[in-house]
């Protein structure tokens, strides 16, 4: 108990320093902790990915298509439940800069095979199963447009040209903290029969088929049928579980992934040096007080540990501080990032490594210190007037 | 009367184990900040270099890439024929009517699937891009499925050197040249015959047509013919401007992701700095005194411990620039945002980044000295002499 007084009393000693070193601390571990979240950010597809989901594209590469005609063969195959049709439309609302991810897909089947797409008015889902030129938004993308249900919004084709009219039918709210809610959704078949008049060649082909299956544990077995039916034909097939899918995208950019990871641990390396500049300085300033200790009696170990609580005072109240501000931080930044991130959430595993980082400065700041004290010999201590 | 500047120097150097973890802790700032403006300029730099000035570049209006154009057999040949196209030597046109098109391979290092461009030449191709050359092999035969590739494509993906071939689009490619495009975007495409690629992905149309004009200033002539011909539908811009824009993304990117941790990064460095200068104001109160007394200037105490922060943040700057000019060896691969195809570029030093990066390191030694330094100055003679 005295110990621990002594600690605490001797961390604050010296105010405007351990203020400092606090102030350090918690920047990092607020930094650590954000760039976490980050690269967090960036695995959220991956997150949001069903096991009970498989996606069928093209082999040669996602930008190919693959016939309509692929449907009802991918349906027959035992195992698969639902297959729906989807393209990635790439349009642009008013300007580049509005960017947000767009597809078309046949709506029945896409509401079917995610339930994490929440529509609470049963009025607009039947409305936007209703309207062919209907489109289905998240309800984060309403809120950045200011969107209601009955506004009619182009898009601008980059992929499929044209200037596309449809109408907000629904708004959907996500089932879980992890749910995109910045997409839009519109019917595929509003694509293909605009394709069918403008560009009869490009007609009747899919981007990708997302195929519901009934037992996770056979994905591989149904993609490997899934696959096997288009062997050898003109456009061959990949089919993976939506979770491998997400993740090709997200090792798309892996090198930034990489470089941002260094970097989380960059960070815990300079507060390391920060938080062991102050402490080695403690030290040195109080060689004659650890002699004085030492000769009344207190053995090396105690002596040692001493210092080395201090040093964990100092950098938890320094982490506490960081983790504290880790949550309205980290809302703040994912508002402004919304574009960039639809999803932004601090995860418990950031938390734990923030306190796992703020013990391990702790300890490895004060160790140095520690054992400079504990092996200090009396009578040199004692003779340095400092 | 100045003090001199060993005074400081030697300050440094007998706190070693301090200066040692404050300098350090600057170096890493210095070195992440550089290393982001290094690959922003690499970046830059490597798309910039990859269009001439003299190219124009025709796209379906209204697509942003040139995977997601598409042209038509007679857009492509009205493009290709405009009286402001320049001849070569032997009178042909210098316009090429090109496929872009991406296809995944395996990565060498991870094995995990990446987009590469495989660009679909015509005749001129090569003659509009003097950058590339042949390094290894020969160059494909026109009209045969033989395709050479880019050297960034050779060193980062499997299965694609000489003699290999590659399986798409139902044929078999064999890869019997390979190809240096110095340091632009070509190095990370494969390029075939266009014709072939076509029938190979039943492809009826071409993607760009790419043209060298008769001269810089044709280009609002040539852009007037093709955009007001409502048949055609296209869109012109200059080949630089194409590939700027192209970088536009990503380097926003890697900007305000670079920004955004120094600036974080700065603040522990400048704090570190702050405790280790305040301390050495502490311990040395009576040697201020002293100075004092034998008639040093307030000023010259500031300066002091101002030459002595600022040596802390020249010293972090250089050790941080040091290590980071080893990044220039090393190129960095990624996907480009915009066009979803693997891109790889180098990490560029240039004077000026150097200098940003040094101007930077000494701030963060002025900010964190400036407020100690300012202490030791307004210290009191009398009480500055008794304390010590």
């Amino acid at each position: 108990m005295l110990l621990i007084r002594l600690a605490v009393r001797n961390a604050f000693r010296h105010r405007l320093r351990s203020f400092l070193t606090i102030l350090g601390v918690m920047v990092a571990i607020l930094a650590f902790g954000l760039l976490r979240t980050v690269i967090d950010a960036w695995y959220a597809g991956v997150e949001a990915s069903s096991a009970n989901r498989l996606v069928t594209r093209s082999s040669v590469s996602l930008m190919f298509s693959l016939p309509m005609a692929y449907k009802d063969k991918i349906r027959a195959v035992p195992g698969v439940t639902q297959v729906c049709q989807g393209n990635w439309f790439g349009g642009i609302y008013i300007d580049e800069k509005n960017f947000f991810a767009n597809f078309a897909y046949e709506p029945q089947t896409l509401l079917d095979l995610y339930p994490e797409y929440v529509i609470d008015d049963p009025a607009q889902r039947s409305d936007f199963l209703r309207d062919r030129k209907g489109c289905l938004v998240g309800v984060k993308l309403a809120k950045r447009f200011g969107w209601k249900v009955g506004d009619n919004i182009t898009l601008r084709g980059t992929i499929f040209p044209g200037d596309w009219v449809m109408t907000v039918r629904a708004i959907y709210r996500g089932a879980r903290s992890g749910t995109d809610e910045s997409q839009l959704f519109f019917h595929w078949a509003y694509l293909d029969e605009t394709m069918r008049v403008n560009y009869p060649s490009r007609a009747g082909q899919v981007g990708f088929y997302m195929v519901g299956i009934n037992d996770p544990n056979k994905a591989a077995e149904i993609s490997r049928a899934v696959d096997a039916q288009f062997a050898n034909s003109l456009a061959e097939t990949l089919t993976e579980t939506e979770k491998a899918f997400q993740m090709s995208f997200v090792s798309m950019s892996e090198a930034i992934i990489l470089a941002i990871r260094l970097v989380s641990f960059v960070v815990v390396l300079i507060i390391l040096a920060v938080s062991a500049n102050t402490m080695a300085m403690s030290a040195r300033e109080r060689t004659g007080e650890y002699a004085v200790l030492k000769t009344l009696g207190f053995s090396a170990r105690t002596v040692a540990l001493l210092i080395a609580s201090e040093a964990l005072v100092i950098s938890l109240t320094g982490a506490g501080l960081g983790l504290l501000l880790i949550l309205p931080c980290a809302e703040a930044f994912g508002t402004l990032m919304t574009d960039f991130f639809p999803v932004f959430a601090v995860s418990r595993e950031t938390i734990i490594y923030g306190v796992v980082a703020g013990v391990a400065v702790g300890i490895l700041s004060g160790i140095y210190p520690a054992m400079y004290a504990a092996r200090v010999r009396i009578a040199v201590a004692l003779r340095k007037v400092g | 009367m100045a003090i001199p500047l060993s005074y400081s120097w030697r300050n440094l150097l007998t706190r070693r184990a301090t200066t040692i973890l404050t300098a350090g802790g600057m170096a890493l700032v210095v070195f992440v900040f550089t290393a982001t403006l290094m690959l922003a300029e690499g970046l830059r730099q490597t798309l910039v270099s990859t269009g001439s000035p003299d190219n124009v570049v025709v796209m379906r209006k209204s697509s942003e890439t040139e995977v997601q154009s598409t042209l038509e057999r007679q857009v492509a040949q009205v493009a290709a024929t405009q009286p402001q196209v320049a001849v070569d030597v032997q009178g042909r046109l210098l316009a090429a009517r090109e496929l872009v098109i991406l296809i995944s391979l395996a990565k060498r290092s991870s094995g995990a699937a990446s987009n590469v461009v495989i660009r679909g030449i015509g005749p001129a191709s090569l003659e509009l891009r003097p950058q590339v050359k042949l390094v290894a092999g020969r160059m494909p035969e026109p009209g045969s499925t033989e395709i050479m590739v880019g050297q960034s494509v050779l060193s980062k993906f499997a299965g694609v050197a000489l003699g290999q071939t590659l399986t798409f689009g139902q044929r078999e490619w064999a890869v019997v040249g390979v190809f240096d495009a110095g340091n632009t975007g070509f190095a990370s495409e494969i390029w075939g015959d266009a014709d072939q690629l076509m029938q190979a992905f039943r492809r009826q149309s071409y993607s760009v047509v790419v043209a060298k004009l008769k001269s810089y200033d044709d280009f609002d002539a040539y852009r007037a013919d093709i955009e007001s011909d409502p048949r055609l539908q296209a869109e012109v811009k200059r080949e630089r401007q194409y590939y700027e824009d192209q970088s536009k993304a990503l380097s926003r990117f890697l900007r305000v992701l670079g920004i955004s941790l120094t600036a974080i990064f700065s603040i522990g460095a400048m704090l570190g700095a702050m405790i280790t200068m305040y301390s050495a104001v502490a311990t040395r109160i009576g040697e201020i005194g002293t100075m004092r007394a034998l008639g040093f200037k307030r000023r010259a105490i500031l300066a002091a411990f101002l030459a002595e922060s600022l040596l802390l943040g020249f010293l972090g700057g250089a050790t941080g620039l040091f290590f980071s000019a080893f990044l220039s060896f090393m190129s960095f691969s990624t996907t480009n945002f915009q066009t979803f195809a693997e891109l790889a570029f180098k990490f560029t030093l240039t004077g000026e980044i150097a200098m940003w990066a040094m101007g930077f390191a000494l701030f963060m030694g002025v900010s964190g000295g400036l407020l100690p330094a300012l202490r030791a100055s307004r210290l009191n003679i009398v009480e500055a002499l008794r304390s010590g």
